[in-house]
């Protein structure tokens, strides 16, 4: 079961191989055997989960299955969940029970799919290797003395120990793809608007996307026929017809035109990601692609512009944890003040803080132009960098991240270190582009590695085909992290 | 020294919508607090706006009522400031890019009138209500109008005084009002003046500094804060004071205005385009369909009323303070064909009585169509103005139709000449001594001989005729 895909599980449910029921209770098996030492889950809820596993087992027996009905998933806790604790990784909602279901987590209960739990992440998503989480630290299945990524940490980490088949996680400058690549699993973010906003607590609305994470492309295709529509309360959701993501994936690479970005195999990338993405790309040639070298010359701006306009959003979309209305309050205060001081200085991290602080210094008066419109500027040139690149590309390829997992606590007193993390996703939450991460090897201490794809909007089934094809050639997303070694650190070398 | 006032008004109307700006949830006034209040205006986390278009809308016509130019790129931007009854931290508004720019309205003060430019008009949501009293030291919040869709529409400083603004205020109130965007209820805070006053010596070219006069919900009130900051501003400087810029509130109560803020507590509202609302694009039919189901606006209604009517300009301006007394004008002046007659009578008996009952012209008990007909029998002599008067109170109490009481009153002008003087012959028979005294030259005689006539036809004699009748037999 642990090593199962999405289809497989799929259908020993229509076969009555194992009930959802039956299923879904393994995995919490699992999950009580090596959680404790992962950290990955914030809220469990056994009832809940079989509760819900037997309404998939109704629709099952009843006929009414759809392709994933019954496989159970696990949500990020950024996913507003009806009556379900729904935390964001803050103080600040440690007691924030959503009282509605984000549009994410309704197609996922429509598509007949138990929800095992919600997953940690970094505080209100900002963070890169889940340190921020005030729930504690996700560690790395591979060697938990080494971060998952983050922000989706939790999500990526509980996939790759396979305490759940599939998780659902976003991405705002790599939250997604950048854990995928340091748990050796494959994630997709998808072009902005496709998968609704509603329900999922807002870190950056501008660049917030939600995307499936899954051991393999084939999974993500799958998951994603579940997350995209037209919603019309997200006034950002784009309303075009629905695709089916699966329907290239066995199309042969011939002919394909893998673009190659200067900018991202320069300076500042680890050896060992860059022989293992070299390889990749050698294997792609060998499935009949061929390469282009192009240049995003602008998304060496990336990070500074990301760092002006995310945190100019995150101030804004945080103002409403004020301790007026729900979260954590200040036990004691003198005025109204002082109730909002003492409120936000302890219930928000030092990560969150910090970005409130940029995000209300660029937006002040004097500062505005300076910074923001500035920043609003470059953005555009970077997302034409990426139009004029697609003349001569079909996707573009690079690696998911400069390097592999780093140790617990290593970067956490360097703001600057953590952010240069997501130097090669950020551009493509800049330019709305979809982006996904799947693994292509290990370094010398055994952490994975992750190859990165950008596609044109709307060409993620494209991006899918090449990502399936690639692991129907290699074996780097079926590899598993230690089984029954993850209580304990591995040692290195 | 002489001093010139000058005056520009921030008005917030609160848009006739039925649903919030940027939720479903109902507009509706005066339910149990956080009753009409829904996820999305309560700010949970994960929720988003979504525009009403219902109220883009309201505001288009009000753009095209002013002969305003419409920004056909709208964008929303988010004013950031943290207080209790804003849920989310932010107010959604626009700054750089307001749906109406320009545009003018044109006021009558007295016998003059003048026309006042406008700014701008932007669409915003409204915040919720704090409630200090009855909670023993804490605040309570009702968020039940949290998301309410306002239109604040903004002047040019063109106003010299108390008078003017007043006049503009309630031209722009019986505008919205007229083009059904606002209830313009102001007991309700459907309709809520912010006066920004200052005074600069006549001649000078440069603004004096102002203060902003907050959240005047009355006529009454808007007066007495102008006129109370003039005076107040005029002895602060000639007595060697500095006016500071501030935010000021009026006090009915001791008709005084206050500090509330000064200008270095003024917030930085850190305004940037809401990432959540994507930029809303008026399309060319959208503004041509809502320009084609405008109803005739008040100016064009006055000009029409005085050609058609022949009533003044003045008159003109009167019966189109509001829709629904114009529409009542027309239709009585249709009904009897009198215009001026049928205004005079809009304007007097009816006005007054409705006054007294302090009642709308919609609740009048008399209908227009009633008080055309009334007009009419003035017009063809049935009635005398005396006798008219005595009609209306049967149409006011409901005892039938304008015939009908006539009838059964027996208010009928006595016109005809032969019965008139027979009752005049009675009367000179009867009253020697005034006939004498009148022939000796005492006018006042004719009188008395005219009011024993009119007496004895018991008020329903022609007073014109018993006039003119009575003056040939004496000669």
């Amino acid at each position: 079961m642990s090593d199962a895909s999405l289809s497989a599980l799929a259908a020993q449910l229509a076969a009555k191989q194992v009930s959802s029921r039956e299923l879904a209770q393994q995995y919490l098996d699992r999950i009580a055997t090596l959680n404790p030492s992962i950290n990955a889950f914030i809220t469990l809820d056994a009832d809940k989960t079989l509760a819900e596993a037997a309404v998939a087992d109704a629709l099952i027996a009843a006929g009414k299955a759809g392709p994933l009905t019954g496989v159970p998933i696990a949500h990020k806790d950024i996913f507003c969940t009806d009556g379900w604790l729904t935390t964001c990784g803050s103080k600040m909602l440690h007691n924030f029970v959503a009282p509605y279901d984000a549009h994410v987590i309704q197609r996922f209960k429509a598509a007949g799919m138990p929800s095992l739990g919600k997953t940690n992440m970094d505080e209100f998503a900002m963070g890169s290797s889940n340190e921020t989480s005030y729930f504690g630290a996700v560690k790395n299945p591979w060697n938990t003395t080494y971060v998952p990524g983050g922000s989706s940490g939790g999500a990526a980490a509980c996939v790759a120990a396979r305490m759940a088949p599939a998780a659902t996680g976003t991405d705002t400058g790599g939250s997604i793809r950048q854990p995928a690549a340091l748990c050796g699993i494959t994630g997709l973010k998808p072009t902005y608007g496709l998968v609704s906003r509603f329900g999922m607590i807002a870190f950056a609305s501008s660049l917030d996307q939600a995307g499936p994470m899954a051991p393999s492309a084939k999974d993500c295709a799958l998951l994603l026929n579940v997350m995209t529509g037209f919603d019309p309360n997200d006034s950002t959701s784009l309303e075009r017809e629905k695709e089916d993501y699966t329907r290239d994936l066995d199309q042969p690479l011939t002919g394909l035109r893998v673009g190659l970005p200067r900018e991202f195999f320069a300076e500042g990338l680890n050896n060992e990601v860059a022989t293992a993405v070299e390889a990749a790309i050698a294997e792609l040639k060998k499935l009949g692609a061929t390469t282009v070298e192009i240049s995003l010359a602008n998304s060496k701006l990336a990070i500074p512009v990301y760092y002006v306009l995310a945190p100019a959003e995150a101030s804004s979309n945080l103002s409403r944890f004020d301790g007026v209305r729900y979260g954590y309050r200040a036990p004691e205060y003198t005025n109204l003040d002082d109730m909002y001081c003492k409120t936000r200085a302890q219930g928000f991290g030092a990560e969150v803080k910090r970005r409130i602080m940029i995000g209300a210094y660029v937006l002040s008066h004097g500062y505005y132009d300076a910074y923001y419109l500035q920043a609003q500027k470059i953005r555009r040139l970077i997302a034409d960098d990426f139009s004029a690149a697609f003349k001569t590309c079909d996707v573009i390829l690079g690696p998911t991240a400069p390097g592999t997992a780093f140790k617990l606590g290593e970067k956490s007193d360097d703001p600057v270190e953590m952010y240069l993390n997501d130097l090669y996703t950020i551009p493509a939450n800049l330019a709305g582009l979809p982006g996904m991460s799947l693994p292509c090897g290990f370094d010398a201490k055994g952490l994975p590695i992750g190859l990165q794809l950008v596609g044109n909007y709307f060409s993620e089934a494209k991006m899918l085909n090449v990502a399936h094809q690639f692991q129907r050639a290699t074996d780097w997303h079926k590899r598993l992290p230690p089984q029954g070694e993850a209580s304990g650190a591995r040692s290195e070398g | 020294m002489k001093w010139e006032t000058v005056i520009g008004l921030e008005v917030h109307t609160q848009l006739a919508t039925k649903s919030k700006i940027f939720s479903g949830s109902s507009t509706a006034f005066g339910a149990a607090p956080n009753t009409q209040a829904s996820a999305v205006d309560i700010a949970l986390p994960g929720v988003l706006p979504v525009l009403n278009k219902g109220a883009v809308e309201c505001a288009i016509k009000f753009g095209l009522a002013i002969g305003a130019t419409l920004n056909r790129i709208n964008i929303f931007d988010r004013k950031n400031y943290f207080y209790p009854d804003l849920p989310k931290g932010y107010q959604i508004s626009q700054l750089a890019r307001p749906i109406v720019e320009g545009g003018a309205l044109r006021i009558q003060v007295g016998d003059s009138e003048r026309t006042i430019n406008l700014t701008r008009a932007h669409m915003e949501e409204d915040a919720g209500k704090s409630l200090h009293e009855d909670f023993h030291g804490m605040t309570g919040i009702d968020l039940n109008r949290a998301g309410t869709p306002l239109l604040e529409i903004v002047s040019e400083p063109e106003m010299r005084s108390s008078a003017e603004a007043v006049a503009y205020a309630r031209a722009l109130h019986t505008l919205v009002t007229w083009i059904g965007i606002c209830d313009g209820n102001m007991q309700e805070g459907s309709f809520r003046v912010d006066a920004n006053v200052s005074v600069r010596p006549v001649g000078q070219a440069e603004f004096g500094t102002r203060r902003e006069i907050k959240n005047l919900n009355s006529f009454r009130f808007l007066q007495q804060a102008i006129d109370y900051e003039v005076r107040w501003q005029i002895e602060t400087l000639e007595d060697g004071g500095r006016i500071e810029q501030a935010t000021v509130l009026f006090d009915p109560d001791t008709g005084e205005t206050r500090m509330m803020r000064s200008k270095e507590d003024a917030h930085d509202y850190r305004y940037f385009p809401d990432p959540d609302l994507l930029p809303v694009k008026l399309d060319e039919d959208w503004i041509e369909a809502v320009r084609a189901a405008l109803p005739e606006l008040p100016a064009a209604m006055q000009a029409r009323f005085q050609a058609d009517y022949s009533v003044s300009a003045y008159d003109a301006g009167v019966l189109t303070g509001s829709r629904a007394l114009a529409d009542y004008f027309e239709a009585a002046a249709k009904a009897c064909g009198q215009g001026k007659l049928a205004a005079n009578w809009v304007m007097g008996e009816l006005s007054a009585t409705l006054n007294k009952a302090e009642l709308d012209i919609t609740q009048s008990p008399v209908s227009a169509v009633q008080l055309g007909a009334l007009v009419a029998r003035i017009h063809d002599g049935t009635l005398s103005g005396k006798l008219a008067k005595q009609v209306f109170e049967g149409l006011w109490e409901g005892a039938g139709e304008v015939d009908a009481i006539i009838e059964a009153r027996g208010l009928r002008q006595m016109s005809d000449a032969g019965e008139l003087e027979k009752i005049i012959d009675d009367v000179l028979a009867a009253n020697p001594k005034s006939v004498e005294e009148f022939r000796a030259g005492k006018e006042k005689a004719f009188n008395a001989l005219i009011g024993q006539v009119m007496r004895a036809s018991k008020g329903t004699a022609n007073p014109a005729q018993v006039n003119d009748l009575l003056k040939a037999r004496l000669q």
